[in-house]
């Protein structure tokens, strides 16, 4: 019973709550239940079920904060785990950072619970994969993929009167295909909170395509590349400048850092075609509507035409700056335009087509440097048309300098990246200039 | 892999507990063999052809300081058993935290249901090593102090006393931890083993910044300690375990106060540094940078599972393929490359007495002068490098997560000629000299990569001349690993690592350490990173 209803968890919190001593005191419950199969060589590899439910206690004395969590759930634990984490409270140090609790907080229902999905059975996970597998075998390629799905909850109440409840479904699935000598390989990956909305067949049919299309890849000198990014692969490169943290930014160690101090809210950093926001109720990528510190979630612009329009504040760092607090994204979601991927190759006189990259790791936070691979299917574009397939660049860019150089934008498609697990919804982008370093041999 | 960052790391899961409740010893092992017997009969009733029990505690603790201030102390529990049994020729798994008689048997029911299950998509069936049992058999880690008996306080001091320092050197920010790991195994399996195994790790570490607002820029250093599987006494330093130079590093023991105050300094350096000249270098790269490139090109290429494409769809799968291993002639690197996998390593973080299948700590060659001879196996990959054993490299990072293949220590052998660090620079006509790690990237069958560092030292015609900045270098892996000129002796030779090894789907980390002696390299790519944005 991993799953409780909203009134159920209401319920059970009030009676925790009910326990506390302590000066401000906040109660959350979370519970999910998923369920995996991993799959490599066209066969089941391992497979889970995993059930998880705890109850957690933050109890305040002054600026003393302890915390404490339990997963048994009969009287005498529930007042257990509340006296523990007032011990630990009295124990702990001062945190000057510490802001009192918020009160009752007026929200929407979140959109993110999709019942099939929370009514999967292993036997629909396995046909899944069959229809995968199957769909390899015939194209005489190796699969290795993963499915997961996961349906959680999460319930916060505190003492002075806030309670949110939210609930969700997720399902991710993710494929790489190869062919036996090892000479081709393409990928594709799948999120949705609707697990109905889930084709395994035809996205394996995806990354089969890319699989057969890039065997044969040629080597080709690295430098400054037009190239045309497919969403997973733009979403790979953009999630490391998604904190938007004002704090970060004004402590100057951020690409947000205004030189001489202070932040670049309000400056255009970026082309105008650049537009980044959050909006809970986007209904392919739901979020939560309410905060774990008690504030709401609601759609904010981020970069709107290219401008840093909003920044993220923490409670306590608004304060220092005598400011509204302001919550982290979300979610994130990119405008797009409206050309396809199929035209912006037409349009392309001489570029790169980038299925997925891989292994980005920051070299320079003062200006969001990347580094990292081209991966599963690249592909060299001549006078409007691909031409053969390319070996993988290593590249060497910045998402803010990418995003200068913007020249189309598709529409957005809801993208995972499996470095973080975190879907993003971001569109196919055309950019200029894109600095690609070195080549590697790596299929 | 994941770098250990300065915030909450993923291992730290669990529930949190009071950190006296981690020096209560849990259930001992008498009961844990009763409960152990209850589920591998049950296993073994059902139709298990296999059936390996493990029943875990896991005890982490962090503590994170920034400037003058405690940012968070944390202390994680987690208690549960995991059980993987061999059904129809298939792998089964079931797990729970409920670790009581009744629901022994119920857990190993729910694996062998699993296996069977597995096993109607016919995959060709599990052909497991034989292992011989141990009978009732205990390791323990050979620590000095226990790391959780050392009172909360005393850490909060020791860093807040670190952060002054850096603050009375001006430095805009600093931030320190220390976490602390115990993993509190025990293994049962239907080969007649009875492993209680009792492992501790450390890692202190720190990052300093300053701001220097007139330029807009930031330059920051962390520390230059290592993990490693040891006690509280790693930060009690001792004269033998300091090795001098440009800048003090450190094997065995750990000096922090000496260290931040080192950091500090090369920070202002940092940021007047002269910005690199791209080109091709020879490069000098100290243990503390080394052992991540080692871990990256060798130690994960040279996984079996990511060679037969277990790990295509996340981590990938590796160049060193069979046909080179079968050959016996693949020069991975030049006839001074010598690399060696090891799981008895005193103070590493790969030390173990067994591992999580029942096998013993093994020590093998994985490159011999140059050669592909070996890879990193578990008992079910065995046979297919014609072996009757695993090596001792099966780990799951808790009770709830199935074990598979993971790395143990990887480590690039010294110099067998006396050679010091001093002489190996006085040779270097243009290079660089590498001091900690930094960014790191390599792709997914580990040819190309890219690696960044802490500090850097432009040498000309022998001699240190000053600092250099905005340094990464790219290389090919065969050609870098052929590309080594010299390796300093035996007196040099130090562990680097990392809690966080990063493979599978679930994700699953792992503790491993990498030595090595400073290395010389030749002709290496260098490039310039940096840019300017806005």
């Amino acid at each position: 019973m991993a799953i409780l209803s909203k009134e159920e968890a209401q319920a059970l919190l009030k009676k925790v709550l009910a326990f506390s001593k302590a000066d401000e005191c906040t109660v959350s419950l979370s519970g999910s239940e998923s369920g995996n199969i991993r799959y490599a060589r066209n066969a089941i590899s391992t497979s889970g079920d995993i059930s998880t439910l705890s109850l957690g206690v933050s109890a305040s004395f002054g600026k003393k904060t302890g915390s404490a969590s339990i997963n048994e759930f009969d009287d005498a634990s529930l007042e257990k785990v509340v006296r523990r984490a007032e011990e630990l409270a009295q124990l702990a140090p001062e945190n000057p950072e510490y802001m009192p609790l918020l009160g009752p907080l007026e929200y929407k229902e979140p959109i993110g619970f999709v019942p099939a999905t929370a009514a999967i059975t292993p036997d629909q996970r396995a046909d899944a994969v069959g229809k995968s597998i199957q769909v390899a075998k015939d194209a005489k390629l190796q699969a290795a993929g993963y499915l997961e799905d996961t349906t959680g909850f999460n319930a916060i109440m505190n003492s002075k009167g806030f309670f949110g409840y939210n609930r969700d479904t997720d399902v991710v699935f993710t494929i790489t295909t190869r062919n036996e000598e090892g000479t081709g390989s393409g990928y594709a990956a799948r999120g949705f909170n609707d697990i109905t909305k889930l084709d395994t067949l035809s996205t394996t049919k995806i990354a089969a395509s890319k699989a057969n299309g890039s065997i044969g890849a040629r080597s080709i000198e690295p430098g400054k590349y037009t190239v045309i990014l497919e969403p997973v692969a733009a979403t790979y490169m953009l999630s490391s400048m998604f904190g938007f943290d004002a704090r970060s930014a004004d402590e100057g160690r951020s690409f947000l850092s205004k030189p001489g101090g202070g932040n670049r809210l309000g400056e255009k950093l970026m082309d105008e075609k650049v537009t980044i926001y959050s909006d809970p109720f986007n209904p392919e990528l739901p979020a939560s509507t309410w905060n774990g510190d008690g504030s709401e979630n609601k759609r904010i612009n981020w970069i709107e035409k290219g401008v840093v329009k909003n920044l993220s504040y923490s409670r306590y760092w608004a304060k220092q700056k005598g400011v509204q607090p302001v919550p982290g994204p979300s979610n994130i979601i990119m405008e797009g335009g409206t050309m396809s991927v199929e035209d912006m190759i037409k349009s392309t006189e001489r570029g790169i087509l980038v299925s997925r990259l891989w292994y980005i790791r920051m070299v320079d936070p003062q200006t969001l440097l990347l580094t990292g691979l081209t991966r599963d299917g690249t592909f060299y574009i001549e006078n409007g048309k691909i031409k053969y397939p390319v070996m993988n660049f290593r590249f060497n860019e910045s998402p803010v300098i990418m995003l200068n150089n913007v020249e189309a934008l598709g529409k957005p498609e809801r993208s995972v990246n499996v470095e973080s697990y975190r879907s993003y919804l971001i569109p196919p982008m055309k950019i200029r200039d894109f600095t690609f370093t070195s080549t590697s041999e790596a299929v | 892999m994941g770098l250990g960052a300065l915030v909450m790391p993923d291992f730290m899961r669990g529930n949190p507990i009071d950190p006296l409740a981690a020096l209560n010893d849990g259930i001992d092992v008498k009961t844990k063999k009763e409960l152990a017997d209850v589920a591998l009969n049950a296993a073994k009733a059902k139709g298990a052809t296999y059936t390996d029990v493990r029943i875990g505690r896991y005890l982490n603790q962090f503590v994170a300081t920034r400037e003058n201030r405690v940012q968070g102390v944390a202390n994680t529990e987690s208690f549960g058993v995991g059980i993987r049994v061999i059904a129809n020729g298939c792998w089964g798994f079931a797990a729970s935290n409920n670790v009581t008689k009744e629901n022994m048997a119920k857990i190993a029911e729910k694996a062998v249901a699993v296996a069977k299950a597995n096993s109607k998509l016919g995959a060709p069936p599990v052909q497991l090593a034989p292992q011989k049992g141990f009978g009732e058999v205990s390791w323990k880690t050979p620590i000095e102090k226990n790391p959780f008996e050392v009172p909360v306080k005393d850490k909060v001091d020791l860093l807040l006393a670190v952060n002054a320092v850096a603050m009375e050197g001006k430095a805009s920010f600093v931030n320190s931890v220390i976490m602390a790991r115990n993993e509190q195994k025990y293994l049962a399996t239907s080969d007649g083993s009875y492993i209680d195994q009792d492992i501790f790790r450390i890692q202190p570490n720190f990052n300093v910044t300053k701001i220097d607002r007139a330029s807009g820029g930031f330059a920051s250093r962390s520390s230059l300690s290592s993990p490693v599987g040891m006690g509280y006494e790693y930060l009690t330093p001792t004269p033998g375990s300091k090795v001098t130079g440009v800048v003090t590093r450190y094997k065995n023991r750990y000096d922090i106060m000496e260290d931040i105050k080192a950091a500090t300094a090369d920070v202002d350096q940092k940021i007047k540094a002269k910005s690199v000249e791209p080109g091709k270098y020879d490069l000098i790269l100290d243990p503390s940078h080394l052992w991540l490139t080692i871990h990256e090109s060798i130690a994960h290429p040279t996984e079996l599972d990511r060679v037969l494409g277990y790990e295509a769809n996340y981590a990938g799968t590796s160049f060193l393929t069979l046909d080179k291993w079968k050959s016996k002639k693949f020069n991975f690197g030049n006839k001074l490359v010598n690399v060696v996998a090891d799981r008895m390593q005193p103070g590493s973080l790969g030390a173990i007495g067994y591992d999580d299948e029942g096998v013993e700590a093994k020590k093998w060659d994985l490159i011999k002068d140059g050669i592909l001879v070996n890879y990193q196996v578990i008992r079910d990959q065995a046979h297919i490098i014609g072996l009757n054993s695993g090596q001792g490299c099966c780990y799951a990072q808790s009770w709830n997560d199935v074990q598979f293949q993971r790395m143990p220590n990887v480590s690039l052998q010294p110099g067998k000629q006396k050679l010091s660090v001093d002489d190996m620079i006085k040779g270097v006509e243009k290079g660089i000299y590498i001091i900690g790690d930094g960014s790191f990237s390599i792709d997914q069958q580990r040819y190309n990569f890219q690696f960044g560092g802490q500090t850097f030292y432009e040498i000309k015609n022998g001699k240190i001349v000053g600092m250099l900045k905005d340094v990464a270098y790219q290389a090919i892996t065969q050609e870098f690993w052929n590309s080594v000129a010299s390796i300093a002796d035996e007196s040099d030779y130090r562990l680097g690592g990392a809690f966080n090894d990063g493979k599978g789907q679930p994700g699953q980390s792992n503790s491993v350490s990498h030595g090595c002696s400073t290395t010389r390299f030749n002709g290496v790519n260098v490039i310039n990173t940096a840019r300017k944005i806005g």
